[in-house]
Parts: C-alpha cells; sequence; structure tokens
C-alpha cells in the first residue's frame, strides 16, 4: 500500500519479488544493489538460512528520485521461494503495490513455476487483491543455461493478462532494471488513476 | 491496488510531539512509528546512524511474523512485543490497530515505565489516526485528492527517475 507523506514530501511504495526456490529473486536485488550509486539506497537485508537460502525476506530500499516535488522511495522485497514458507510469502505480500514474478526458465523448473504463480493468485486473493489487476511484470530468468524452455512455451504457460515480460540473467543483470523499471512505471500510473489524475 | 496510506503536515505535527514527548516521559533512547507495511512515518530520540528504514520494515516483519503465531494458536494477535538486550532494549506495540510504535531503551529507564507511558499516548495518537481517516475519506467523497501530486504525473516523469 503506497504511503504518501505530505509534511515530508516522500511517497514509499512496496514491490514484490515473487517465483519458484532457487529462481534468482535474491539475484536481481543484489545487482540493483550492487549496480546502484551509495546514496541511492539503504542497506539490503536479507534474512536467509546459512545456506544462503532466503529464510523470511530481503529488503532494499531504493530512491528513485524526486517526481512532482515528493521523493520517490521503492521499497523491493523478495520472498522466500521454497515451498514450505508460504506462512511467509502470505504476510510479505501484504501491502504490495506491484509485483515482480521471477520465472526459472530451465525445463526441469516448469512445474516450480506453475506452482508458485498458482501459488501467488491465492496467497493475493488472501489480502484481496487480484493478479489481474496490479501492476504486475513476468521476468523469464536464467535465459543463458543450456536447457531453457522457448519463450513462447514459457509464455504461454505463465503470461496471466498483457503483463509484460522480459528475459532475464540476473547473474549478469540482464533486464534487471527493465523489470524494475516496467513495475515502477505501472505503480505511478495507478497512483495517478487513484488520484484522479 | 489498495488506496495509498496519507500522512497530512498537521498530523505528523501532532505525531512528531506525542513520540518526542513520550521520548522524554519514558526516558528512551529512542522511539519511532511505523506502519505495519513496513513504511517509517516518524521518529525521534538520540540514537545517531542509525539504520531507520531496516529498522521499519525488520519491525513491520517481525509484528507481521508474530500475529502469524498468535492466529496459529487461536489468538486475535500480540499486541505488545519486548526485547531484552544487554545493554538496550526495545517495546514494541500497535496503535489504532495499523500502526507500530517502538520504544528504544536502556537502564536509564525501565519497562514498567515505558508500558505506563506507551499506554497513555496510545489514546492520543488513536486520536490522530481517526482524525487522518476522517480526513482522507473527506478527499474521497469529493472524488479525488485536491491536492494529489501524482493526478498530473507523466510517463516523462516517470522515464526521468531512471535515467
Amino acid at each position: 500500500m503506497t504511503f504518501i507523506n505530505y509534511a515530508s514530501r516522500e511517497i514509499n511504495c512496496k514491490i514484490v519479488y515473487y517465483g519458484p526456490g532457487l529462481g534468482g529473486k535474491t539475484t536481481n536485488l543484489q545487482f540493483i544493489y550492487d549496480s546502484t550509486a551509495q546514496q541511492a539506497k539503504g542497506k539490503l537485508i536479507s534474512l536467509a538460512t546459512e545456506t544462503d537460502r532466503t529464510l523470511f525476506f530481503d529488503f532494499l530500499p531504493l530512491d528513485l528520485g524526486t517526481v512532482r516535488g515528493f521523493k520517490t522511495r521503492f521499497h523491493l522485497y523478495t520472498v522466500p521461494g521454497q515451498v514450505f514458507y508460504d506462512a511467509s510469502r502470505k504476510l510479505i505480500l501484504k501491502g504490495v503495490d506491484g509485483v515482480v514474478f521471477v520465472a526459472d526458465s530451465q525445463r526441469e523448473r516448469m512445474d516450480a513455476n506453475v506452482e508458485s504463480l498458482f501459488n501467488l493468485e491465492a496467497n493475493l486473493k488472501q489480502h484481496g487483491y487480484e493478479l489481474t489487476k496490479l501492476p504486475y511484470v513476468l521476468q523469464l530468468n536464467k535465459r543463458d543455461l543450456p536447457n531453457v524452455v522457448a519463450v513462447d512455451e514459457l509464455k504461454a504457460e505463465l503470461l496471466r493478462r498483457d503483463e509484460p515480460v522480459f528475459e532475464g540473467v540476473a547473474s549478469r543483470g540482464v533486464g534487471v532494471f527493465d523489470t524494475l523499471k516496467a513495475v515502477a512505471k505501472q505503480v505511478l500510473m495507478e497512483l495517478r488513476k487513484s488520484s484522479g489524475g | 491496488m489498495a488506496a495509498p496510506v496519507v500522512m497530512y503536515e498537521e498530523e505528523y505535527g501532532q505525531l512528531k510531539g506525542a513520540i518526542t514527548r513520550l521520548c522524554a516521559d519514558a526516558n528512551a533512547k529512542f522511539v519511532f512509528l511505523v506502519d505495519k507495511n513496513g513504511q517509517q512515518i516518524a521518529a525521534h530520540g538520540e540514537m545517531l546512524n542509525l539504520d531507520t528504514t531496516s529498522l521499519a520494515s525488520l519491525t513491520a516483519g517481525n509484528v507481521a511474523a508474530t500475529d502469524g503465531l498468535a492466529h496459529l494458536i487461536g489468538e486475535q494477535g500480540f499486541p505488545v512485543l519486548s526485547h531484552e538486550g544487554e545493554r538496550d532494549n526495545i517495546h514494541i506495540s500497535i496503535v489504532a490497530n495499523r500502526v507500530i510504535l517502538v520504544v528504544i531503551f536502556d537502564e536509564r529507564s525501565s519497562l514498567g515505565l515505558v508500558r505506563l507511558r506507551v499506554k497513555r499516548v496510545t489514546a492520543e495518537m488513536n486520536a490522530i489516526f481517526d482524525a487522518i481517516d476522517r480526513k482522507v475519506d473527506r478527499e474521497r467523497e469529493m472524488g479525488f485528492a485536491l491536492d494529489s501530486p501524482f493526478a498530473e504525473i507523466t510517463e516523462e516523469d516517470i522515464d526521468a527517475l531512471f535515467s
């Protein structure tokens, strides 16, 4: 839920990166963190297990600059992808303004993608949101690996509406900022709509 | 998308006044208000270099996880959380059902004093948040937020953010 502070002239929005385990959600945030100027970012917080699997969430606050005199800040969160962390995933979706679904393009992860997308829709519903009405972007990650499913086939399985789709190699940053920009744009345009613009 | 949470200058000033007073009355080091989604609302205190953005998101995560635990055992929630450290302690409570009030204190204060002062300020804060709700409702009834900076936002404005 966007937070507009007229006193400090700030607006904060929450973006959640969702998707199956080991799909590259944390890697997206890590790349954004590594390639953003010091003054534009806060600390990257990772609540992870000893083996670096996300346990609760990763969090990265990002200052994008000023729109109409308001400092625009995006709070990026990832969810833990592993199936059994569903209770945590649900909590993190609370108050979300936009969602990025990071799909793993490898053939053997196809079922995991589909399961995670269903899970996203179900969890959003519990918070009263609908995926088809929320700012949303689909990222097809790991396009550099040898055993990837063709883009058209992935789209046929995972597209939910006319959402923007980006091919990505998050470990090298390919598609990472395009994805972020696309979701941020939708969130801000949504704000315009709710302001009567 | 859910309606945005809004904070106006008048109420912000009142909240800032309330937490400043709480900080002094409870002999606390730092007091801050954060909404349940992890967005910081106001802060006051002496702790320099404290990463309040991280503090806000972790506090919200903590409260959300504890609420989840409460529901599992059939409770509505745990409205007060307290963490005791070697030097500093954190007292967390829920205000107006949606805002989290965090008080950081050390040996110059005590849990009892903090609880007492928090209780007193909670009623005052509830009234302030009610006033904000009424204001937002009024604006919505008029069709839109009259002074919203986003009503005229353009695609170029957004593109400029990423340039």
